[in-house]
């Protein structure tokens, strides 16, 4: 602590050849230019600590029940107050970062890698072949991600893999349209005609040589997903579709059987939607900030 | 035109074939069926009782000719009959279809009335105090469950007015204030979070515009402000706005979903839940294959559109 306010105070007399290290100069520079940004990283990065270390940070068993409290308010014991079942909300809200960030990640990663392949191959490729995929990809796309979603948790049944399949197999159009537009233009660069002058076989030019350049948008596209793949297991969680009962699920603790006591315990209802606006906002304001920095192309949208 | 038309007509109707195989196979993944359900309160199931219902229901026979058979009865309009119901699905569909049209209009006037103009002052006013608190809202409003604002909704309206909206459907018909009264609640909750994606579009659309030669031109003879915003910017900005606007409006069913359940409002939407817990194949199937030709309608809507809009696009 006394270090570090001494190294504070001497800053301007040490000579300009002293730096800090490039990594940290490059996330001061990013809060400074992108403040919103680094809000948003802020919030995943706490959200992400709680998800680790949810059994340190929860006061009580999330899943253990107390007649007596059922539907208490908040107190000093139980912050978030307890549900209709005399659970803590807050050790549940804490284990629900959890089952979120493992269900959002991973159904992004599935759906994007999936989907960045397919967009790869089809953009590199051209001609029919990517014409039949646009118009595979278009029938995937043209319903509503929870519609699809919905459809396919209900006949896969409840349960945690199954919720990441239903999530991940939407975004996987999704993504490919966003590699394939970029791999389009890289495709047309003098560099991978000299490797193709080089004789490198086609699939080595598009892993090795077109696939790096697409790590931007693709990037930007998986922070973007996260948000929506973290509002679809909600919906459908909500729905009772999605990640079954033992788990503290945030859009499960929203379900019906809140709703009815949600004038009787309006904390039964805010904190876990509180909970997910969060999270999906933090990836929302970080998603913003690194389409900026690494893709200026892609502004607004 | 007209082979544009052709050839954008043919697109659609071989992605709505597609769409009709993907929901079928997705559907009969399902383990078990609806007589599992029919049957799940009776304990023992006679085999002989179950195989007389699966062949009363037809879904003994082979799956291909399920699906031909579905397929033909939609070409001739017929939509089939609902397991649960036993009554023909168009039936149950029919009075359904007007309550999600009304909140779905009205929750796409909300999104646009929010969206278009916070979107253009946003650009106006870039990186000033007032642009990054719009944008900070509006992606909020991406960022909140809009089954969640809903019932947060309702419950200020009860913490604050002390008042109950009521609950049960109200047609239009019937008392009309009450009605808009209750519509409008959803249509908030829905709309807002569609005004976020139309805010951003026409934000990043005007900015674009903005740089244009021909705005330099009208604000060097001396335009005022005002005018060279909304008469020369606003109007060519708003092509992608179009689309954004076609897209959103066939995926706002998708937050219509859970919205319908929380207002308990009789629409298409909620029914498809229900249908799915009860795995009512044809009444599922057939919302779905609805839901995906609205999609695809509204497409096709708007690349239409974007004609009469554009005089640069030519349909070649």
């Amino acid at each position: 602590m006394a270090n570090h306010t001494a190294t504070r105070e001497l800053a301007p007399v040490l000579p300009v050849a002293w730096r800090r290290p490039a990594w940290w100069r490059g996330l001061v520079r990013f809060c400074r230019r992108k403040p919103l940004g680094a809000a948003g990283a802020f919030i995943m990065a706490a959200i992400v600590v709680t998800a680790l270390f949810a059994d340190v940070l929860a006061t009580s068993d999330p899943i253990a029940t107390e007649a007596a409290r059922t539907l208490a308010p908040p107190d000093a014991a139980h912050w978030l107050g307890s549900d209709h079942l005399g659970r803590d909300i807050y050790s549940r809200i804490v284990h629900g970062a959890r089952i979120s960030l493992i269900v959002g990640v991973t159904s992004t990663l599935i759906g994007s890698v999936l989907g960045g392949i397919i967009g790869l191959l089809s953009g590199y490729a051209g001609g029919k072949t990517d014409l039949v995929t646009q118009r595979v990809l278009d029938i995937l796309q043209g319903l509503p991600l929870l519609v699809l979603a919905l459809v396919m948790s209900a006949s896969l049944g409840p349960s945690v893999q199954n919720v990441i399949v239903a999530i991940s197999i939407p975004i996987i159009p999704r993504a490919a349209r966003i590699v394939r537009s970029s791999v389009l233009s890289i495709r047309e660069m003098q560099y991978v005609e000299a490797a193709r002058a080089l004789g490198l076989q086609h699939l080595r030019i598009a892993f090795r040589h077109v696939l790096p350049n697409t790590v931007g948008p693709f990037i930007v596209l998986c922070t973007a997903q996260l948000g929506s793949a973290i509002l679809v297991e909600a919906a459908l969680s909500f729905l009772g579709l999605g990640v079954p009962e033992p788990y503290p699920s945030w859009g499960r603790m929203l379900s019906v059987s809140a709703a009815e006591y949600a004038q009787k315990a309006p904390h039964l209802v805010l904190f876990p939607g509180l909970a997910i606006s969060l999270a999906v906002f933090g990836s929302n304001l970080l998603g913003d900030a690194l389409r900026d920095t690494l893709d200026p192309r892609l502004r607004g949208g | 035109m007209k082979t544009y038309l052709v050839q954008r007509l043919t697109i659609a109707l071989l992605t709505l074939f597609g769409m009709s195989v993907v929901i079928f196979v997705l559907l009969r993944l399902a383990p078990g069926d609806i007589v599992d359900i029919l049957f799940s309160t009776a304990g023992y199931v006679d085999p002989d009782a179950r195989r007389t219902i699966m062949r009363e229901l037809g879904i003994d026979r082979p799956l291909v000719v399920q699906y031909g058979e579905w397929i033909w009865q939609i070409l001739h309009g017929d939509l089939g009959k609902s397991y649960r119901y036993d009554l023909p699905a168009w039936e149950i569909i029919r009075p359904l279809l007007p309550v999600t049209l009304e909140l779905a209009l009205l929750s796409l006037v909300v999104a646009v009335c929010l969206g278009v103009p916070t979107g253009v002052v946003s650009a106006v006013r870039q990186d000033s105090a007032l642009d990054y608190v719009l944008r900070v809202v509006s992606l909020a409003g991406l960022s909140m469950p809009s089954f969640w604002l809903g019932m947060v909704i309702i419950l200020g309206l009860v913490a604050w007015l002390g008042w109950i909206p009521p609950m049960t459907y109200v047609p239009p018909t019937e008392n009309f204030r009450l009605n808009a009264i209750q519509f409008l609640l959803p249509a908030l909750a829905v709309g807002y979070r569609s005004s976020a994606l139309i805010m951003r579009i026409t934000r990043s659309s005007v900015l674009e515009v903005l740089r244009e030669d021909y705005i330099r031109t009208a604000r060097a003879k001396g335009q005022r402000p005002r005018v060279v915003v909304w008469r020369h910017a606003f109007r060519n900005a708003m092509l992608p706005v179009v689309t954004v606007i076609g897209i959103e409006f066939a995926f706002l069913i998708g937050g219509l979903i859970v919205t319908e359940s929380v207002f308990n409002l009789p629409g298409v939407a909620r029914f498809l839940v229900e249908a799915i817990l009860w795995r009512d194949y044809p009444m599922v199937q057939n919302l779905v294959m609805f839901i995906a030709i609205v999609v695809i309608l509204s497409n096709l809507a708007v690349d239409m559109l974007y004609g009469f809009l554009d005089p640069r696009v030519r349909y070649g």
